[in-house]
């Protein structure tokens, strides 16, 4: 028995996520009276894992992986489950891990409780909490089935030190042509640029902009930060911005430590899909606008004055604190 | 071709969501009822392939009599006939299960579901399902062209999208992008009469159990009150020593 863990990584770095959903087996595995075993695909140093107490690392190191196939990564991961005979499989929240886990939990017959926010409430029964209604709620999860899949929300139960040793092996998990009948042909990705999946800052622009010919600013403000940039549905469906850059209930959930929303007025889809950050700001002219309700922080004022203001006030902060 | 579109019946985007029997069932009490938004991008895609490529279209759902309003409006929108597998949708792997059987008796070619249902945001159905029955899957799905049994989609990834190719049979977990907003449909009084016309049939389910269950619910706790702010100065200062958040 041991509590298996998906550590995901891009071209070879892990993400923060990967620390976050090894310290979450590690807290698991202390429930269960167990060890944590990752596995990680074509990812470098593997050691540092034991750092938030991962005790074995299977990698796999395959070419034919270097670029994301759910179907391969779920029967690697399966695969692993079954070698290890893991009672519990722990997996991220990110676009990816989203895609693969119910191909796992398909594949192993086991249940799967995804946007989990704490720690096992017990682990017999095996309850998490999770957020549900689109983050309008929270529910109490058991699991029945022999293997547990929990899917852990970004950002909720945070990266925790714990110094194990991992001991690394290597795992070649049987990849057939069968794996790859759907299959990657484009990628167009934004680099160097945080996305609303990981970044700590996200700032979010409303349709007090008045237009895509206002976001300048917001994108100064978000270059800035080190943020990523969003928006709200309205902006959207006008197609002002992309729609990967959409938050609320149908669109992303946001989950950073500080959301900026500028000129959203917070309509109640809007405030479910980014009530899991940390911190809000809200900067709206209207002070009846919904938001403040739900805001930490607020101004009422124009966003074209305040945001000027807001960028050159954190451009000197930045110089100081650097 | 012929398309199962998968239908989830959830509280509209609107609703204030109360628990109720102690906090272990959602109160559904004065709640309006739609199609699952994400599944209505994929109804919508589906109604496109129906008019240009001749696919017939059926939709089915898990769930009790009450959902049927909500299968009736997906029948006015277009859909030439429409299932209901007389359960209650206890968890999405139970769901998954009853709607592989629709599928496999069905011949479908392509199920479009949604990516996930606004209430209890599995996001599992699709991909189990395509999983139980061995057919391809996309998830996220933002785009898609069916060509002879060739198909080509566009996925949602974090920071960007993904072209991919795969083929029939495809199940594909769908959302907005797949259609536009402004490419939904509202029902005509036509479609309306037509949809009490068409087809809805009621199946028992068959026998499985659910992986997982729902014990107690809980609302987020109540927000303190905004601290508003006249000045950039004072909200940077706050946001760095009271937040910690810069």
């Amino acid at each position: 028995m041991s509590v298996l863990v998906y550590t995901e990584s891009e071209n070879g770095k892990f993400k923060k996520n990967a620390f976050e959903v090894a310290s979450y087996a590690k807290a698991v595995a202390d429930e269960l009276g167990t060890s944590v075993t990752a596995i990680s695909i074509n990812a470098d140093e593997n050691e540092s894992l034991g750092n938030y107490g991962v005790s074995k690392v299977l990698n796999v190191s395959n070419e034919n992986l270097n670029t994301f196939n759910a179907k391969a990564f779920a029967n690697a991961i399966s695969e692993a489950a079954t070698s290890e005979g893991a009672s519990a499989i722990i997996l991220s929240s990110s676009t990816d891990t989203k895609f693969l886990a119910p191909i796992v939990a398909g594949k192993l017959k086991a249940g799967y409780v995804p946007n989990v926010v704490a720690a096992p409430e017990s682990t017999s029964p095996f309850t998490v909490k999770r957020s549900a209604f689109s983050n309008k709620g929270f529910a109490q999860t058991q699991i029945n089935t022999d293997i547990k899949v929990v899917g852990v929300s970004n950002n909720a139960f945070g990266a925790h030190e714990n110094t194990t040793t991992a001991s690394v092996e290597a795992f070649n998990p049987a990849i057939s042509d069968a794996d790859f009948s759907t299959k990657s042909v484009e990628v167009d990705k934004v680099v160097g640029k945080a996305t609303i999946a990981d970044a700590d800052i996200v700032v979010s622009g409303g349709r007090g902009l008045k237009g895509p010919e206002n976001w300048g600013m917001i994108e100064e403000l978000a270059d800035v930060l080190g943020a990523a940039t969003a928006c709200s549905k309205p902006v959207s469906d006008l197609g002002w911005r992309p729609h990967g850059e959409h938050v609320g209930q149908t669109g992303k959930p946001v989950a950073s430590n500080l959301y900026i929303a500028i000129g959203i007025s917070g309509a109640i889809q809007h405030l479910a899909g980014v009530s899991s950050s940390k911190v809000k700001v809200v900067i709206n002219t209207d002070p009846e606008a919904p938001f403040f309700k739900a805001a930490d922080y607020g101004i009422v004022g124009d966003a074209f004055e305040v945001i000027p203001q807001l960028i050159e006030k954190l451009k000197e902060f930045k110089a100081q604190n650097a | 071709m012929k398309i199962l579109v998968c239908i989830s019946n959830v509280p509209d985007t609107t609703s204030k969501i109360n628990f109720t029997d102690g906090d272990t069932k959602f109160d559904s009490n004065g709640v309006q009822f739609v199609i699952n938004p994400n599944d209505e991008f994929g109804l919508t895609r589906a109604m496109w392939f129906k008019e240009k490529q001749g696919a017939s279209v059926h939709v089915a759902t898990v769930g009790g009599p009450t959902t049927e309003p909500t299968i009736r409006k997906a029948l006015a929108i277009g859909a030439d006939e429409a299932f209901r597998v007389n359960a209650e949708p206890t968890d999405g792997f139970f769901v998954a299960e009853q709607l592989a059987e629709v599928v496999k008796n069905g011949n479908y070619d392509l199920v479009i579901a949604g990516r996930e249902s606004i209430d209890y945001n599995g996001g599992m159905v699709p991909g189990i399902l395509a999983t139980l029955l061995d057919m391809n899957f996309v998830n996220t799905c933002i785009g898609l062209e069916i060509d002879g049994t060739n198909a080509t989609a566009m996925r949602e990834i974090d920071g960007g999208k993904e072209k991919l190719t795969t083929s029939l049979p495809l199940v594909i977990g769908g959302q907005k992008g797949l259609v536009e907003e402004s490419d939904l449909r509202i029902p005509n009084m036509r479609g309306i009469m037509m949809a009490r016309k068409k087809a809805l049939t009621v199946i028992e389910p068959i026998n499985a159990s659910a992986a997982t269950a729902d014990t107690k619910f809980e609302k987020p706790a109540a927000k303190g009150a905004v601290k508003l702010v006249d000045n950039v100065d004072d909200l940077v200062n706050l946001l760095h020593n009271e937040a910690k958040a810069i």
